[in-house]
Order: C-alpha cells, then structure tokens, then sequence
C-alpha cells in the first residue's frame, strides 16, 4: 500500500498549490487588496521544466558532497535538459544508475572521487548518459 | 499521413527504464496473480518464449536462460505511459490514444522527409523516456497499422513508411489476412471461404461485394488498406459504458462471507472508477465461478437494476452483496468472481425525474471526501464495513518491481562515489 500520493510531473496542473496573498489576512474588514491575489505559487512548476521527461531520484553516497550533492538528497533528474559542460548527470555504467560530471570538452565522465577513472564519451553519449540533475533538494532540520 | 506509435514490449521495456542491467537481457513480465506471461522483452522472445502462455509451464526454461521475471506493475507502466503521450503530443496538433501503449498522430501538414520523421519521434521517446517505441506511417489507420508491423518486423531502424501503393501492396501480399485490424478470428473464416487469404486479397477484393457477406466495417478495412482513410482519429476518448472489476482468487473461497467480501471490495473499486469519469450506474452485473477444470463446475450470473441513477459506492455495494446471496450456492469451491457497472451515464446530461427517488447531495460529499482521503493517503485508507478486514486484494505478487514513479522510499537509488 502506497503512504504517500506523489504529485508526478506530468500532472502539473493537478497539483497542490499555496495561495500567495499580497496583503496580510486580518479579522475584520476584508482588505481591498485580496482582489489582487497575484496567484498560486506551485513548486513543482518553479523546479521541473519537462514534466514528460523528469522523474525523481535518491542520492546514494557522499562522493559529490563538493558540488553539494549529499546522501539522502532528493534528485530532479531531466533527460530533457541541455547536457552543459560541467552539469552534474546520471549516467547508466556496468549496468547502474550513477552521478557523473559532465565534461564535454574533455569527451569524458568524471567522478568526484579519484578511486574511479574517468569514462570516455566519444561516440557514446546517448548510451551513457541518462540525464541532467537539475536540482537536489536536502532537508535541513531532522 | 498519419502515423502510429506504439512501445516496444511495453511492459517488459517500463521495467528495463529504472534498471539499466536489463537492458538488452532477456525480461519478462507476468499477468496479475503471476498467472500468465504478457510481456517480453526482445531477448526473451528471440529464446522461443511464447507470449500469454501460463508462467509454471515456461518456469524452467526462464531459468535456464537466467531471465529476469516481474509482477505486473500497472502503476508504474500507467505513468510511463503518460509520459511517452506527452511526448508524442508534441508531434501533432491532433492525436488519439488508442492504448496505454499506442497513439495515432496526425501529420497532416508536416513538411519534412516522414522516414526523417519518424526516426525524430522514436529518437525522442528514447532520449525522454527510455523506451523503445515502433513508428508506422501511412495515409490510413489500417494501413499505418500495417506499417507499424513492418517497422517491427522488417525495419531494423523500427521506423517505416508506406507511402506509395507499390509499398504496401509488397507487404500486403505477404501478410496473412488475419493481421489486418479489426479482422478477427471469425471474419478470417468467412473472408477464407471467399477465397481471400492475403491482406492483399482482401484490399483487391469488391468491397460491395465482401460487405454482402459481413459487414460494413470491413468494406471500410477495404478502403483504408487501398489508401482512402475512411475512420477518423478520435481526439476525445469517450467515458466508459461499462466498467468491469473481476479476480482470480489465489485460493478457492467456499463460504459466503468471503465471496460477499470480495464482491464488496471489487465494487468499491469500480465505483470509485465510476466517479472518476462523472457517470451514474443503472444497474450491476455479478458473476461467480468453480474452477473449469474441476467436474463440480458451477457458474452464475445475474444483472441487478439500482433504485436510481447512483453513484454511491454504499448503495452499489449493498445491491452486489445481494446478488451475490442470490447467486451462492454451497459446497464450491469458487475459483473467481467479478462485478459489473452496467448501464452507465454521463452525470452532466442526467435529468432527474420527479417522481423517482435520487442521489442525496449528502451521498455526493461522503463519496467525495471518500476519494479524497484515497488518494491523498493511499488507496485502502477509509474502506467499508463490507469489504472486510483481511486479505484486501491479495494479489500474487512475488517478483513486484518498486514504485519508482509512486512512492517516495521506493525512488530510484542513484550512486554517488
């Protein structure tokens, strides 16, 4: 049984969204001002650009803790997004979804941590690369 | 032109998106209760797996050749299925989904080179989504169906375009004609007993003629293989007119109070659908059976009218609970029982009548809030009395893949290192 109802990316328009008010509620007099209800801010519109090619993602490991990529955060993975030099990409290798570094004009996929050689692109990007990780999401209380 | 997309091994390819190991590794996927084989990949087909066969009959031969077995997952296939359709609406202003794993697209007015197109839209749903999809393109839908085959079977690049007569009279006469759509197993008959054998038999056939002995969709068959396309796209899908839950039990069921609460439980499910598309329901159809391979075979069915236009899962499930008594009998072993929600119409053109009874808006905000709570915490949340409080859809499901695109702890695990 699921726990949790996610609101995937493509359903967008069917998500929960807060009300941004520009004027402070009060209890007495309505305020002229809640005509101009500016509209509803939506997180997921603000953080996902392709619903249809988004999907979320664990961060497993501390190897990116230098880009701030840490255990436990929240992946937005695009496989839409431009692959920029230097962008932080899971890449498919031996069969398992991994976080590399980009690095085009090299032709290669670095890892953060120097145990693991980079990997060579040439020819092979398609194959390789899965996608950009366009944002990660931590929590900062416990 | 029109074009039709579909996925490769649909399912079989949803389980390798999340899995980069399978790809290219022999998969299969089985039915609900891991009854039957309904999906393999290309590697598991290429090993002589015959599809729809039952999952124990081929259980050595999976593990010889190490192949990776699934529990359906619908959840998971239904959002990657939205995912390629959004995709493909990209491609044309006008579409119709015909399944959770085929879309028909206009092109009318597209300007470039089709095989240039089609090779961008399979492109693109592999490059978004991972999935591996077929592209057929064609003047007609049945003939865009008949390309799609080709681009599976024949086209390495699985994009092909039948765009002149000499094309697709090349693969009609080599295409039996029970692989022409919406030819059927009974029409092959009777088009075999009129001499027509090849899908190109049947397209030089006299339509006039071949309709005098079965029916007019098949002088339209006719014309769409000869390139005059006579079905539209049907951008809008129509609510449903029936909606059907039935199961398999894992175990036989022998007392009454099993059975009413498995009837319950399939009957909130349906209504539940029923509310999703806006309808009322007239009345129910219950079925329940002994296993056909058992000599004390036992079947029956009966239709039960409703009070009034509802939908109210409290009503439903008290009129199936009835049905159900009416239809038991006991000492048997019941193998399956399923419900129906006949009779069905669209809220919106609903007029009531005066002198009959019906739905309470009172009704109308519990089953409201009821839905709700459903789908915000997860289905099974608020439940009825009625559906009873053990074995809730007991689903044989031992190989189940996560939910990646459903369930926060259930995401995909990315390495880091």
């Amino acid at each position: 049984m699921a726990l949790f109802r996610i609101t995937k990316p493509q359903e967008l328009a069917a998500s929960l969204s807060l009300p941004l008010y520009s004027s402070r509620v009060s209890a007495g007099f309505p305020s002229p001002a809640d005509d101009f209800i500016e509209r509803s801010l939506d997180l997921n519109e603000f953080l996902i650009k392709h619903p249809a090619s988004t999907f979320f993602a664990w961060a497993q490991g501390e190897s990116l803790k230098g880009i701030g990529i840490h255990d436990g955060d929240l992946l937005i993975v695009d496989r839409a997004a431009e692959r920029q030099q230097g962008v932080v990409v899971v890449a498919a290798i031996d069969g398992e979804l991994t976080c590399k570094i980009l690095d085009l004009r090299g032709g290669k996929l670095l890892a953060a941590n120097p145990d693991y050689p980079p990997i060579d692109l040439r020819g092979r990007e398609d194959l390789l690369v899965e996608g950009v990780v366009i944002y990660s999401i931590r929590k900062h209380t416990r | 032109m029109l074009a039709l997309v579909d996925c490769n091994s649909c399912y079989a390819s949803c389980e390798q998106i999340f899995r980069p190991d399978l790809r290219n590794r022999p998969v299969v996927v089985l039915s609900n209760n891991d009854g039957c084989i309904i999906a393999r990949s290309k590697q598991a087909k290429q090993l002589g797996i015959p599809d729809l066969d039952p999952y124990f009959k081929q259980e050595t031969l999976l593990k010889r050749h190490k192949v990776t077995v699934f529990s359906a997952n619908f959840r998971l296939y239904g959002d990657v299925s939205a995912q390629v359709m959004a995709n493909l609406s990209g491609f044309s202003p006008r579409v119709e989904q015909y399944s959770i794993d085929e879309m028909f697209l206009d092109l009318q007015g597209i300007n470039e080179d089709m095989n240039d197109y089609g090779s961008r839209i399979r492109d693109c749903i592999w490059r978004h989504v991972r999935m591996p999809v077929g592209v057929g393109i064609a003047p007609s839908k049945t003939l865009t169906k008949l390309a799609n085959y080709a681009a599976k079977k024949i086209k390495t690049s699985n994009v092909a375009v039948l765009d002149t007569p000499y094309k697709w009279q090349w693969l009609q006469k080599r295409l039996p004609v029970n692989q022409v759509w919406g030819i059927g197993r009974r029409l092959t008959c009777r088009l075999e007993q009129l001499g027509i054998r090849t899908a190109y038999d049947l397209a030089c056939a006299d339509p006039k003629w071949v309709r005098r002995f079965t029916s007019v969709n098949v002088e339209k068959t006719i014309e769409e293989l000869n390139g005059q396309p006579c079905l539209e796209l049907e951008e809008v899908t129509a609510p449903k007119k029936e909606i059907f839950v039935t199961r398999s039990f894992s175990k036989r069921v022998e007392r009454l109070d099993d059975l009413l609460a498995h009837i319950s439980r399939y009957t909130a499910a349906a209504a539940e659908k029923l509310r999703v598309q806006n309808s009322y329901c007239q009345s129910l159809y219950v079925f329940a059976h002994t296993s056909r391979f058992n000599d004390n075979y036992y079947s029956n069915s009966t239709v039960m009218p409703l009070p009034y236009p509802t939908s109210d899962s409290s009503l439903m499930i008290r009129f199936a609970r009835e049905a159900m008594k009416k239809l038991y009998k006991p000492c048997y072993r019941y193998s399956k029982c399923g419900m129906g929600l006949l009779d069905l119409r669209d809220r919106g053109f609903y007029q009531s009548d005066m002198f009959l009874a019906e739905q309470s808006p009172r009704s109308d905000a519990l089953m409201t809030m009821l839905d709700k709570v459903n789908r915000r915490y997860g289905r099974d949340t608020l439940t009825f009395g009625a559906e009873g409080l053990t074995g809730r859809w007991t689903m044989k499901q031992q190989r189940l893949s996560p939910a990646y695109t459903s369930a926060w702890h259930e995401l995909p695990l990315i390495h880091c290192r």
